[in-house]
């Protein structure tokens, strides 16, 4: 007799805490998951089943093209007609993929989805061409099925605008959705039995919930004072042996760690720069010396030559400044700019204060470029740009050491207001 | 022609505009990094948040209204391709 399940043989659901079970799928041979993450062993989608004295709720369903899966396993423990709630924590399609069959096998259901998620939900059954009512729930909403009940906690962009976890008062288990998963395919489903998941959570985080920091930490506050046995995400292992450490782990992962380094009321603001033939280089070390003059700002310079793209990002989420130079070849910024400027997705850049310079030889586009790259990505960019044709004179080293002022000024409040310009005087 | 002044808050710019400019025709001039897509009221890509000043913009029409609802817009939230400044207004990139 095997010590500890394993769902890859088991066809039936998976009791882990009295009348609650799992009645998810695995996924073993998946490499690639929505295209910006990897996984070296797959995932599951793991949905669950929990029975009442008044009927049965599910929460969330499977991948479309593992539904087969999940109604076996639920097949197993109950009767469609005994379905009275459907919750989905998460509408993004491998979590709602079963949802229109599930509702057409149990149409007596009611099913419980966040606010935001309405329009999704609409969005996902626009080829279907059907209508499912609804309810929506935010935190503190409940709904029991007789002896149980399940309480909402409203933790959006965690990481969709729709996501929302739900707490089984009477069992302390934490349904969460995405939080606390990991794509991590193993058979022995909890957390004291799989293996080691450690860096397929980390990577889980560092991908998908990065972004989010402060939603993280926002749906902490609601997490963290909840009694949990047992935090029941919607992938990877089940983890109900010591869970809190988990959210301890998540709180520590959101949190600044450039905060231990600076004090404050000090701003951070680094400068990237690549230079062929030092121009744009001098440009960037004049810059960087009208930054330093002001006092309030640590100021870094750094030679994108000499690094690479992932610690930058890593410098980039915690900065509050950022300043790009690039020379201009053939009408671009070169590539290591652009390298960088694509790998931003996993950190939040909006209301960052940035700008841009350059040397260039004919036309010098490169700047106007990198800046309205930042304003697509959701930076301020207050300050024109500055070019400089071939080698900066001493009056244009002057003029980069006053932009380093200006947007030093700018990024701690001290620049004196500008004055009110008229709309006819512009070009 | 009376006018009015809008305040972009993410470069800290303020601009004396003609009462029933539209926010679009001055936002790029002046380097705000409110951006656009179609210019003409279906994309949403404009959202742009309103500091302060709300009621000093034109009424939002039907379809701005259903735009903003489709792409999740907060509260506060208006297209700069349709707004038009009618009063003193702040506004931000949302």
């Amino acid at each position: 007799m095997k010590p500890h399940p394993n769902v890859a043989d088991a066809r039936g659901a998976v009791e882990f805490a009295p009348q609650v079970y799992w009645i998810g799928a695995m996924d073993p041979t998946l490499r690639t998951f929505d295209i910006i993450l990897r996984t070296a062993n797959g995932t599951s989608y793991n949905a669950y089943l929990v029975r009442g004295s008044d009927g049965v709720a599910i929460i969330d369903t499977v991948k479309e093209n593992f539904s087969d899966e999940f109604f076996r396993r639920l097949e197993s423990v109950a009767d469609y007609s005994e379905i009275r709630v459907i919750v989905l924590n998460h509408l993004e399609p491998d979590h709602s993929g079963a949802l229109p069959e599930l509702m057409t096998r149990a149409p007596q259901a009611q099913l419980y989805i966040s606010q935001r998620a309405t329009s999704m939900l609409k969005g996902l059954l626009k080829p279907r061409g059907e209508a499912f009512s609804y309810r929506t729930v935010g935190t503190g909403d409940t709904v029991s099925i007789g002896d149980r009940t399940m309480r909402f906690l409203h933790t959006p962009f965690l990481h969709w605008p729709d996501t929302q976890c739900t707490y089984l008062v009477e069992e302390q288990i934490l349904f969460s959705g995405d939080v606390f998963g990991c794509h991590f395919c193993d058979s022995r489903l909890f957390n004291d039995k799989a293996g080691d998941f450690r860096f397929s959570f980390d990577y889980y985080y560092a991908h998908i919930m990065r972004p989010f920091k402060q939603h993280v930490l926002n749906a902490l506050d609601l997490i963290e004072p909840l009694p949990l046995q047992i935090i029941a995400p919607t992938h990877g292992p089940i983890l109900r042996d010591r869970p809190e450490r988990y959210v301890a782990h998540y709180r520590e992962l959101s949190t600044s760690s450039l905060a231990g380094e600076i004090s404050a009321h000090e701003k951070s603001l680094i400068i990237f720069y690549m230079s062929s033939y030092g121009n744009t280089a001098r440009m960037a070390e004049a810059i960087y010396a009208g930054v330093e003059e002001i006092e309030g700002v640590r100021v870094s310079l750094y030679d994108l030559e000499g690094g690479e793209v992932e610690p930058f990002v890593d410098l980039i989420e915690e900065a509050d400044a950022l300043l790009f130079g690039s020379p201009t070849i053939n009408g671009d910024a070169v590539k290591p700019v652009w390298d960088l400027l694509s790998s931003l997705a996993v950190v939040n850049l909006k209301g960052k204060l940035g700008a841009a310079f350059g040397s260039y030889g004919w036309t010098g586009e490169a700047v106007r470029m990198i800046e309205d790259r930042m304003r697509g990505l959701k930076m301020r960019v207050p300050v024109s740009g500055l070019r400089v044709k071939l080698i900066p004179s001493e009056e244009e080293l002057q003029d980069c050491h006053a932009f380093g002022r200006d947007i030093a000024a700018i990024l701690t409040g001290r620049r004196d207001p500008r004055p009110v310009l008229d709309l006819a005087d512009l070009a | 022609m009376p006018k009015a002044k809008i305040t972009f808050a993410d470069i800290e710019q303020t601009v004396s505009v003609p009462v029933g400019t539209r926010v679009i025709e001055v936002s790029e001039r002046v380097g705000s990094g409110i951006i656009y897509g179609c210019r003409e009221c279906d994309c949403g890509t404009c959202i742009m948040h309103v500091e302060e000043g709300w009621n000093n913009l034109s009424e939002p029409s039907v379809l701005e209204e259903r735009v903003l609802r489709d792409n999740m817009a907060s509260r506060h939230d208006r297209l700069a391709c349709q707004a038009q400044i009618i009063g003193d207004v702040t506004v931000k990139p949302a």
